[in-house]
C-alpha cells in the first residue's frame, strides 16, 4: 500500500532550518518572559503562487515533526501525512504550497527544552519556559513572514494541530482564510488532563529523569517515556480498533502464563513505546502536553469578537469512534463558532479507528478535505 | 445559476442581508444563491453525506446533524429566517422540529408537498398510493414518512401558535397558482411564511 516516490508523492525532500528569533530579538512569550534564539525546522511542498494565495500551513500534533510528506534521502517510509499531501492528493501539491514546521518545545529540529540554553551552555531542562498555544502560533507566524506569506489559504491540523489552528484563526483572522480543525478540542476534559497527568508522572518519577537534567547526567528516562507513550497509544485507538487488530491473540513467544509479553496487544504497545524513545524527548512530552491542558481559548469573552466578520471560514471534523477528542469536543467548537455567527462547516466522519483516524486515508474524510480545499482555492481566485 | 423554481420562490421571500438557517439544505443551492446574490449569511443543515459534500463544494457552511434530535445546538432567536424546504414530511419528530424553528428564527419558511392534491385523491380512489411529480416515490422506496394535506398542516401550525403571514400555493410544475381558492385540492405543494404568534 505504500506509495513509492514519484507516484502521487512529492518525492525527495529535506528538512530546512531557520533562526526566527535571536538572543537580541527574542520571542516574547504569552506568560511573560522571552525565548531566544529560536530555531525552527520546516519543510515545504509545491510552489508558492506569484500572488502567494495558495499556502496551506500544516500544524502537527503532539509528537509530529516537520517531515509531513515525501521521502528523506535513503528513507523507506514517507512523512507522517503523506497520504494527504502530494500530486493529485487532497492537498494537491500541483496547486497548493504546503508548509509544515516542527513545534517549539519539540525535539525534531526546533528549539525545545533539550536545546542548549545560551545562558548556561547546557540543555535548558526544566528551565525552559512553560509554553502556551499562542507561543506556538507566534513562531508559525514568524515562519510565514520569513517565507513571504501574508495570508494563508488554510491552516490545517489534527489534535494539538487543530488547537493551534483554532488559536491562530481566533487571534489573527486576517491571516487565515480557512481554519481546518480536525479531531481537536477547545478545552480538555478532566479525563483528558488525567491521562496527561499520569503520562507526565511516569516520566518525572523515572530515576533517570534527574529533575530534567538527564542529558547532562548521560541518561534518559526511557521507562517513564515509553510508559507515557504506551498509555497515550491506547487513547489514540478505539476499543473496536484494538479488538480488530489484536483481539486476544497470544504473542507467538508466549508459552507459560506469567508476566511477560503474552498477548499480541502487549507486544504492539511495547514496540510503540520502544520506537518512540528513538524519536522523542521526555521534556518535550511534558511541555507540549501542558500546552494542551491549559488551552481554553473561548474562556476569553473577546475571543470571537476579535474575529468578527473578517472572513475566516471554518471546517471542523470529528471521528465517530474517537474517545480522546471525540465528537462532543468538536461540537463544542462548532456550537461556539456558529453562535457567534461564524461560517462553520462540520462533519462527523464514520471511522472505526478512533483518534488516529485523522492520520489515515479514511475515504469520506479525505473526500471532505478535497472538496473543501478545492472550493477554498476557487473562492480566493474568483 | 438557475435555482429550482420552488427554491427561487423561497429565495424571493427572504429579505436581503438576512441570516438564514436552511434545515435539510440538500446540496446548498438556496444558500449559495442567497449568499452570492442577496448579501445573506447562513448555515445549512444536512444529514445525507453526498449532499453534505455537494454543499461544501458549493461553498456553503453546512453542519452535518440530525434535524430530529440535534437542533438544540442552535441558540434562541439566532437567525432571521429558518427554512424547512420539502423536508417536514421526512422527519420523525416534525412537531419538535417546528418548535425548534420557532425558537431559533424570527420568520419560518416551510414548503410541503400536498397529499390532498386532486390527482393524489384520484389515485387513492382507484386503490393506489398517490404518486406525482410532487411525490415521485413508490411507497416502499420513499424518504417521506408523514404525508399531510394543507388543511391539516395549517391546523398544526395553529396549534403551535404559528401565524401564517403568507401562503403561496403551487401547481406541480412549481408555478404559483393564480388563485388561492380550493388550495387543498388544486395545490401540488405550498410555501408558507410563518411567524411566532
Amino acid at each position: 500500500m505504500q506509495a513509492k516516490p514519484g507516484t502521487g508523492s512529492v518525492g525527495l525532500v529535506s528538512t530546512r532550518s531557520v533562526r526566527l528569533f535571536t538572543g537580541e530579538e527574542p520571542l516574547h512569550l504569552e506568560r511573560g518572559g522571552t525565548l531566544g534564539p529560536v530555531d525552527v525546522a520546516y519543510e515545504t511542498y509545491g510552489t508558492l503562487s506569484p500572488a502567494a494565495d495558495n499556502a496551506v500551513f500544516i500544524c502537527h500534533a503532539l509528537t509530529g515533526d516537520a517531515h509531513a510528506a515525501g521521502f528523506h534521502e535513503g528513507a523507506t517510509r514517507p512523512g507522517w501525512w503523506d497520504n494527504l499531501i502530494g500530486p493529485g492528493k487532497p492537498l494537491d501539491t500541483d496547486r497548493f504550497f504546503v508548509v509544515c514546521a516542527n513545534l517549539i518545545g519539540g525535539c525534531q529540529g526546533s528549539t525545545g527544552p533539550s536545546s542548549t540554553n545560551p545562558a548556561t551552555g547546557a540543555a535548558y531542562g526544566l528551565d525552559f519556559p512553560v509554553l502556551m498555544m499562542r507561543d506556538l502560533v507566534e513562531v508559525h507566524r514568524a515562519l510565514l513572514r520569513h517565507l513571504g506569506i501574508g495570508r494563508l489559504l488554510a491552516a490545517l491540523g489534527g489534535s494539538l494541530g487543530g488547537m493551534q489552528v483554532l488559536q491562530w484563526a481566533l487571534d489573527h483572522p486576517e491571516e487565515v482564510a480557512n481554519a481546518v480543525v480536525i479531531a481537536a478540542s477547545s478545552r480538555l476534559t478532566a479525563q483528558n488532563i488525567a491521562f496527561s497527568a499520569v503520562a507526565r508522572r511516569a516520566i518525572m518519577a523515572d530515576p533517570h529523569f534527574v529533575d530534567g537534567a538527564y542529558t547532562a547526567a548521560g541518561v534518559n528516562p526511557d521507562t517513564g517515556l515509553s510508559i507515557a507513550r504506551m498509555m497515550a497509544h491506547i487513547t489514540y485507538l478505539s476499543e473496536d480498533a484494538l479488538t480488530e487488530k489484536f483481539g486476544r491473540q497470544p504473542h507467538p513467544d508466549a508459552h507459560e502464563p506469567g508476566f511477560g509479553i503474552d498477548f499480541a496487544v502487549e507486544s504492539y504497545l511495547d514496540h510503540q513505546g520502544q520506537a518512540f524513545l528513538e524519536r522523542f524527548d521526555a521534556l518535550s512530552y511534558l511541555y507540549l502536553t501542558r500546552v494542551m491542558d491549559y488551552f481554553d481559548p473561548f474562556a476569553d469573552p473577546e475571543a470571537l469578537a476579535r474575529v468578527g466578520d473578517r472572513a475566516v471560514k471554518w471546517l471542523v471534523l470529528s471521528f465517530a469512534t474517537d474517545w480522546r477528542f471525540g465528537t462532543d469536543h468538536s461540537r463544542r467548537i462548532v456550537r461556539t463558532l456558529e453562535r457567534a455567527g461564524q461560517p462553520v462547516t462540520f462533519r462527523e466522519i464514520p471511522s472505526t479507528w478512533g483518534h488516529d483516524s485523522f492520520l489515515l486515508a479514511v475515504e469520506p474524510y479525505h473526500a471532505t478535505l478535497r472538496a473543501y480545499l478545492d472550493r477554498a482555492l476557487k473562492e480566493v481566485r474568483r | 445559476m438557475t435555482l429550482r423554481p420552488d427554491l427561487g420562490l423561497v429565495a424571493g421571500l427572504i429579505p436581503s442581508g438576512s441570516r438564514v438557517l436552511d434545515l435539510g439544505c440538500g446540496s446548498g443551492e438556496l444558500l449559495a444563491e442567497l449568499i452570492a446574490e442577496h448579501g445573506c449569511r447562513g448555515t445549512g443543515v444536512e444529514i445525507d453525506p453526498p449532499l453534505v459534500l455537494a454543499a461544501i463544494s458549493a461553498g456553503v457552511p453546512v453542519i452535518e446533524l440530525d434535524l430530529d434530535s440535534e437542533l438544540a445546538d442552535f441558540a434562541d432567536h439566532s437567525y432571521d429566517v429558518v427554512v424547512l424546504s420539502r423536508t417536514v414530511q421526512t422527519l420523525h419528530r416534525p412537531v419538535e422540529v417546528l418548535k425548534h424553528m420557532e425558537r431559533i428564527g424570527r420568520r419560518l419558511i416551510v414548503s410541503v408537498p400536498n397529499f390532498g392534491y386532486w390527482r393524489h385523491r384520484l389515485r387513492l380512489l382507484r386503490g393506489r398510493m398517490p404518486m406525482s411529480r410532487e411525490i415521485p416515490h413508490a411507497w416502499y422506496d420513499t424518504p417521506n414518512l408523514r404525508h399531510t394535506t394543507l388543511v391539516e398542516l395549517e391546523e398544526l401550525f395553529a396549534r403551535l401558535g404559528l401565524v401564517i403571514e403568507q401562503r403561496i400555493v403551487l401547481h406541480p410544475t412549481g408555478r404559483p397558482l393564480p388563485s388561492d381558492r380550493l388550495a387543498n385540492i388544486t395545490g401540488g405543494s405550498a410555501v408558507y411564511v410563518l411567524r411566532a404568534g
